[in-house]
């Protein structure tokens, strides 16, 4: 006797929902993709060249990744230890620490945005002070640090937390009996469980990071050349009626994304037993 | 410890060597990142906030006085502009944007700034002509040929016609297009204050969509094909004549229209502890020269000088025009309460989706 199907719906049923699913794909996802290249290349190569060789257009390149490599390896200490902590002790507030990491996704990036301008704006709480010291936090680099730094906190401790949790502590309470210190534990045992979907957490991140319009955008301070980053800049070139320069940028962001989402496959085919699905 | 197994090498090595840089350029950046940003200021730099449709004019302006300075004081400077909605660029200065000049829309967002102590509250006397270096007014700007036949403001309020014009909440140029619509409906036959919040309310009624500034709303209008008619800047309108070509739209003189007048200041607090303060009054200055008014009005902007108005007639059509200052409104100070402040007469007037 032949085993059952695992799927008992009808074969009609399979081809409708998959060619439904694969129909937004292509009419929400590849569409607008295919769009931003075509639009990028509608007069050749010549004016794309241009669009990205323009000083203000690297200088913003240039910002978008100074302000993704500050924030992206902070954020992936911070992903760690939060989810450590939460994956493998017990202890009071737990559950807090879990929503307070959760927290800048139900957060509108608005309100990511204004909140630095609130703390450290001239009329802030601290802007007084940081005007005495003649310090300058938004409508500059710092600003834009910390508005990416809170947008993307979550992404490295949400991708390791389900995976910690299912491995469980035995490994790591095996490791103590055998007198491994802390450092030795996480390092020798708990880093090499983790590794492939801490790079997958890394590369999201990093994607979200450079890609940040809405809270950067509150503090920057839109300055030509000096605090724009990329998205700032493909809005700034689409208002000036430059839509070739506008996609020509938009299409290096994409690309960019698309690079770390293809890095991102290639790892999960390499990555062992899976694990990278959590 | 990642890279000890094989499978590291998955990641190709270019990334792993970038990824590398990125951790030493990121730790060499975060900390001096404030200290860097508090020593550009040391008059090596100058920073021009200004409003939405000034983008063009101050590229080529700063070019220009980059250069004038050079020859002038033998220091090398660094101008740089940033735009947006008039209101949001000033209150960007007031949270402490580090602008050491500001040019805006209207008189009443550098008053929003002189209220916080950052500019001195006579600086509207500062400069001549109201520290306003050149004026401009507001347009039609219309599908080519006219097809619904727009030739005045009270066209705009007939029904079945899209009017685009950006929120006189959020847009200088927003206020100025309603400001200039109430002008002339005072000054039909029988006007009456009544008689004007009649035609607003009905012009309103025709406007599909408030974008939240003038930008935006030329993009709705030119290259959406939204509406039959924009309320534009005329800068804007010629603009948009200039980069879509002009067998697409026509440019619309109504009657009368306002005389907006985008004043400019020094930011006193800024300059002055940026070391800027020569730099930036020099800035200023500039575009009262011939140079100045001359990259004004090539980029439609009506100069104050009358020797380069006088060069440039053809461009500036003659209309009549009202000011701020005139009875019906007595200054921005009460036409904002009036008009736009929260329960104020748009509020009233402008029920959207109806």
């Amino acid at each position: 006797m032949s085993p059952r199907p695992a799927i008992a719906e009808p074969r009609w049923a399979r081809i409708f929902l998959c060619g439904l699913a694969l129909l937004l794909l292509a009419l929400f996802l590849l569409l607008p993709l295919a769009a931003v290249f075509t639009e990028a290349l509608r007069r050749g190569w010549g004016p794309v060249w241009q669009a990205l060789s323009d000083p203000d257009a690297i200088a913003a390149i240039e910002l978008t990744l100074l302000v993704a490599a500050i924030a992206v390896p902070v954020n992936t200490i911070g992903g760690v230890a939060g989810a450590w902590c939460i994956a493998k002790f017990d202890f009071p507030g737990r559950a807090l620490l879990l929503a307070l990491i959760e927290l800048p996704f139900s957060v509108s990036p608005v309100i990511s945005g204004l909140v630095w301008v609130l703390l450290f704006g001239a009329h802030g709480w601290f802007g007084p002070w940081l005007q005495a010291h003649d310090l300058q936090i938004v409508f500059a680099l710092p600003g834009l640090v910390l508005a990416t730094l809170f947008v993307t906190f979550p992404f490295v401790a949400r991708t390791l937390i389900p995976l910690m949790q299912e491995q469980g502590r035995s490994a790591e309470e095996a490791a103590a009996t055998l007198g491994a210190s802390g450092w030795q534990t996480f390092f020798r045992v708990t880093l090499p469980e983790i590794r492939w979907a801490l790079l997958s957490g890394v590369l999201l991140c990093n994607a979200r990071a450079m890609g940040e319009f809405g809270a950067v955008s509150v503090v920057s301070g839109h300055v030509r050349g000096e605090t724009n980053t990329m998205p700032l800049h493909i809005e700034i070139l689409y208002n000036e009626y430059q839509f070739v320069g506008a996609f020509a940028v938009a299409a290096l962001l994409a690309l960019l994304a698309l690079v770390t989402l293809a890095a991102k496959a290639l790892l999960e085919r390499g990555g062992p037993r899976g694990s990278l699905a959590a | 410890m990642m890279g000890s197994s094989d499978q590291a090498s998955i990641m190709p090595a270019a990334a792993r060597a970038l990824r590398r840089r990125h951790l030493l350029l990121g730790a060499a950046a975060l900390l001096p990142a404030g200290a860097a940003q508090a020593q550009s200021g040391g008059g090596g730099q100058l920073l021009n906030v200004s409003y939405d449709p000034t983008r063009e004019f101050y590229r080529d302006f700063n070019t220009a006085f980059v250069q004038q300075w050079k020859n002038q004081s033998g220091q090398a400077i660094r101008a740089s502009a940033s735009h947006g909605g008039s209101g949001r660029q000033a209150r960007a200065v007031i949270d402490g944007l580090q602008a050491d000049v500001v040019t805006l829309a209207l008189a009443y967002d550098i008053d929003a700034i002189a209220e916080q102590g950052l500019i001195a509250a006579n600086w509207q006397s500062r400069l001549p002509q109201n520290s306003a270096p050149y004026t401009s007014t507001i347009v039609f700007l219309v599908r080519k040929g006219n097809p619904k036949g727009l030739r005045d403001w009270g066209d705009l309020a007939k029904p079945g016609i899209a009017v685009i014009t950006p929120n006189p909440k959020t847009s200088g140029g927003a206020r100025w297009n309603y400001l200039a619509g109430w002008a002339w409906a005072l000054r039909q036959p029988g006007g009456s204050p009544d008689t004007a919040q009649a035609y607003i309310a009905a012009l309103f009624k025709n406007v599909p969509v408030l974008d939240t500034g003038a930008r935006g709303s030329t993009t709705s209008f030119v290259q959406r094909g939204q509406g039959d008619v924009l309320l534009a800047w005329e800068n804007e309108a010629h603009l948009a004549f200039a980069e879509f070509g002009n067998d697409k739209f026509d440019i619309i003189y109504p009657s009368l229209s306002i005389l907006a007048e985008p004043p400019v200041a020094v930011v006193d607090r800024n300059v002055d502890r940026r070391g800027t303060r020569a730099a930036a009054e020099a800035y200023l200055q500039a575009l009262y020269a011939p140079e100045g008014q001359a990259l004004a009005a090539k980029h439609f902007y009506r100069p104050r000088d009358a020797g380069v108005l006088a060069a440039n007639k053809a461009r500036f059509p003659q209309l009549e025009l009202v000011t701020i200052d005139d009875p019906a409104f007595g200054g921005w100070k009460p036409a904002q309460a009036t008009h736009f402040n929260d329960g104020g007469l748009f509020d009233r007037l402008y029920q959207p989706g109806r």
